[in-house]
């Protein structure tokens, strides 16, 4: 499609036909076809269908119109691309560098013809955060190194009184130029960078990963490689849940409910290390099905292990809904409308405790999910309150989700062989994290290596909307809010 | 196992320290998976506080850093300043493949790879991410090379 008519085209897409947007890739295709290319791709959740539209932007004028103004999520798309491709939107409202923390280097990574040579200076020194004036506000600048154990990124507030009147969040930190270094890497070495984009998703950007290549070779894996997906992902997303409902204690310092939720996660952790031989699962899921089958004693210990958690963490969800001040703390706190969530569009948790109404297990089912009963979980207050009932809701089915696949378990053969794939196919691989989809597109080149990779997390889709979710709150409330998020930074910088 | 590392630990803290550890942690770059397994120590199974073992907020507090993550572009200075207001003996642990030497994510125009070309290391401690255990192991040796420093008197 001509540039010119990408405005009316995704007004008519995401406007009329209510679709979403999914991710916006760029992709320097000069060594193709002469010029640079966006794709920019909506999911219509109804229908179970994706539409692509893509635009060519030749060398000379690597412009092109900015639809931030209209479609506010694209923000950090069109930066983006702006930082690591050098591709321009003309008109876009802020054109501060994202990745590269404010500095308009003039190199751009991502270009094929960019030459190695070491790390990318850094000339600005913190030009790109907000400053905030006036005699009443009170500038309060947090990390990048933070007092607990957790993950680097600049926090800004501007403040009056003890009333966050505006927060200005610098992320990207921990941006290790993973979709560079995938470049040029065997399907079967890639695996082990996807697998490190963050540690408590990989199962889910494994699978991500996993069936972008599948998708693109046109293989179908075994029913039992799909229900072990299933299996993997979902003991992920329990671990994750219930480890965020004790996180969230933390946040108002409700002792009990923090050591309940980091004891039961670490039985968690360890089951999956008896099972799977890893904590986090690691190196479970590969393209063609799962590096890891299980047997009948693991099984019986699995099923007897969800059996025991089952009935803990529904005591110490009684003894956390029953509370009088924890649930003071978090009613009202940290609320988020439909509209601004569909602004930005969230994914997940975030999304689905506004009332948003996504998940993509249920939405462009993948792996063994048609095949499995569940619900979808919706509040629609958005406050911490909802977030962390979604989690719970969300933690009790991923036990009998675990239930149905351990009844269910069809026999066969885990592991299906890649063929080789046509050159410069691209392809699109989703799966739902604990913290939202996560999307991988993917463009190979010969022999089965990757030629561009872009990794589009549920952190990347909702952090902008953490900013909005601290308004009006007073500053000892944002470690609560930012923990009903629980974003993982390493996803969102890559 | 986790009982037994601890009593040593304790005890060598004891001696070396005089009663308690403070530790605090930089993440340079990690993918999250050192800085929860950091995170586990504190947990009910592990709880190493009762070893005398605590996570301090503040470099200034601490006797030591444990760093997690090759260091990316944008956290070499925040790596070097929090190295810089440590007080001496500064004793850095390098936890988990990327810190010790870039991990799988190698060298890139975004990540310089292992700490050790930015700050001195006492201790490297292996994993992908390093189990609690193991992390523990890799405290009590760095206690070994605080008491080495002290001796020294550097």
């Amino acid at each position: 499609m001509h540039k010119e008519h990408l405005l009316p085209a995704c007004q008519y897409i995401h406007g009329e036909r209510k679709a979403r947007l999914f991710t916006m890739v760029g992709n320097d295709e000069r060594q193709i076809n002469g010029s640079f290319s966006l794709y920019y791709v909506f999911a219509i959740d109804e229908i179970h269908f994706f539409v692509t539209i893509k635009i060519a932007l030749s060398q000379v004028d690597p412009t092109f119109p900015s639809l931030a103004a209209y479609i506010p999520a694209l923000d950090w798309y069109e930066r983006e691309v702006n930082d690591l491709l050098g591709l321009r939107a003309i008109g876009h409202p802020n054109r501060v560098p994202l990745i590269l923390h404010g500095d308009s280097l003039g190199i751009h990574p991502l270009c094929k013809d960019y030459v190695e040579t070491g790390l990318l200076p850094q000339t600005s020194d913190m030009t790109d955060t907000v400053e905030y004036m006036g005699e009443d506000v009170t500038q309060i600048p947090v990390g990048p190194i933070h007092a607990g154990i957790i993950e680097p990124g600049h926090f800004r507030f501007g403040a009056v009184g003890d009333t966050i009147l505006h927060l200005d969040a610098k992320l990207f930190y921990t941006h290790r130029g993973i979709e560079k270094t995938l470049e040029g890497k065997t399907v079967q070495e890639a695996r082990f960078l996807i697998e490190r984009i963050c540690c408590v998703c990989n199962v889910s950007h494994s699978a991500s990963f996993a069936q972008a290549v599948e998708s693109a070779a046109g293989i179908e894996i075994s029913q039992r490689a799909k229900f072990l997906r299933c299996l993997y992902l979902e003991l992920e997303r329990l671990y994750n849940h219930v480890g965020d409902v004790g996180n969230i204690c933390s946040g108002y310092g409700f002792a009990v409910g923090s050591s309940q939720g980091a004891r039961l996660k670490e039985q968690l952790l360890q089951l999956n290390e008896r099972l799977t031989g890893h904590r986090y699962l690691r190196g479970t899921i590969v393209p063609g099905g799962v590096n890891c089958d299980l047997d009948e004693a693991e099984l019986v210990l699995l099923m007897e292990s969800i059996n025991e958690i089952d009935v803990d963490f529904q005591e110490f969800v009684d003894i956390l809904l029953g509370h009088e001040i924890a649930m003071d703390r978090m009613e009202t706190t940290g609320k988020l409308s439909l509209q601004q969530v569909d602004d930005f569009e969230a994914v997940g948790i975030a999304a689905r405790a506004s009332g948003r109404d996504v998940d993509c297990r249920r939405d462009f089912p993948y792996a063994a999910y048609e095949q499995l009963d569940f619900a979808v979980v919706l509040q629609t207050e958005g406050d911490v309150l909802a977030r962390i009932k979604v989690r719970i809701v969300e933690a009790f089915n991923s036990m009998l989700l675990i239930r149905q696949i351990l009844s269910r378990l069809p026999k066969g053969a885990s592991q299906t062989d890649i063929p080789l794939i046509e050159p410069y196919t691209s392809s699109l691989g989703w799966s739902e994290s604990a913290r939202g989809e996560n999307t991988h597109w993917i463009m190979f080149d010969k022999n089965n290596t990757i030629y561009r990779y872009r990794i589009r997390s549920a952190a990347y889709s909702n952090w902008p909307v953490v900013p909005l979710a601290v308004e009006g709150n007073i500053i000892p409330d944002f470690p609560l809010i930012n923990k009903s998020f629980e974003l993982c930074y390493a996803c969102c910088d890559r | 196992m986790n009982e037994e590392l601890g009593k040593d630990m304790k005890a060598r803290i004891t001696k070396v320290l005089g009663g308690s550890l403070h530790i605090r942690h930089v993440d340079t770059g990690s993918c999250n998976g050192c800085d929860f397994e950091m995170g586990a120590l504190s947990n009910p199974i592990y709880d190493i506080s009762r070893f005398g073992v605590s996570f301090s907020a503040s470099p200034r507090q601490a006797d030591m850093l444990m760093v997690t993550g090759g260091v990316t572009r944008a956290l070499q200075k925040a790596l070097l300043r929090t190295y810089a207001a440590v007080p001496n003996p500064k004793i850095v642990l390098a936890v988990g493949a990327c810190a010790i030497g870039g991990g799988v994510f190698g060298e890139t125009y975004a990540n310089a790879g292992g700490i050790d070309q930015f700050v001195p290391v006492y201790v490297y401690i292996p994993g992908c991410p390093p189990r609690p255990e193991a992390l523990m192991q890799g405290i009590l040796s760095a206690i070994d090379k605080y008491e080495e420093v002290l001796k020294r008197g550097n």
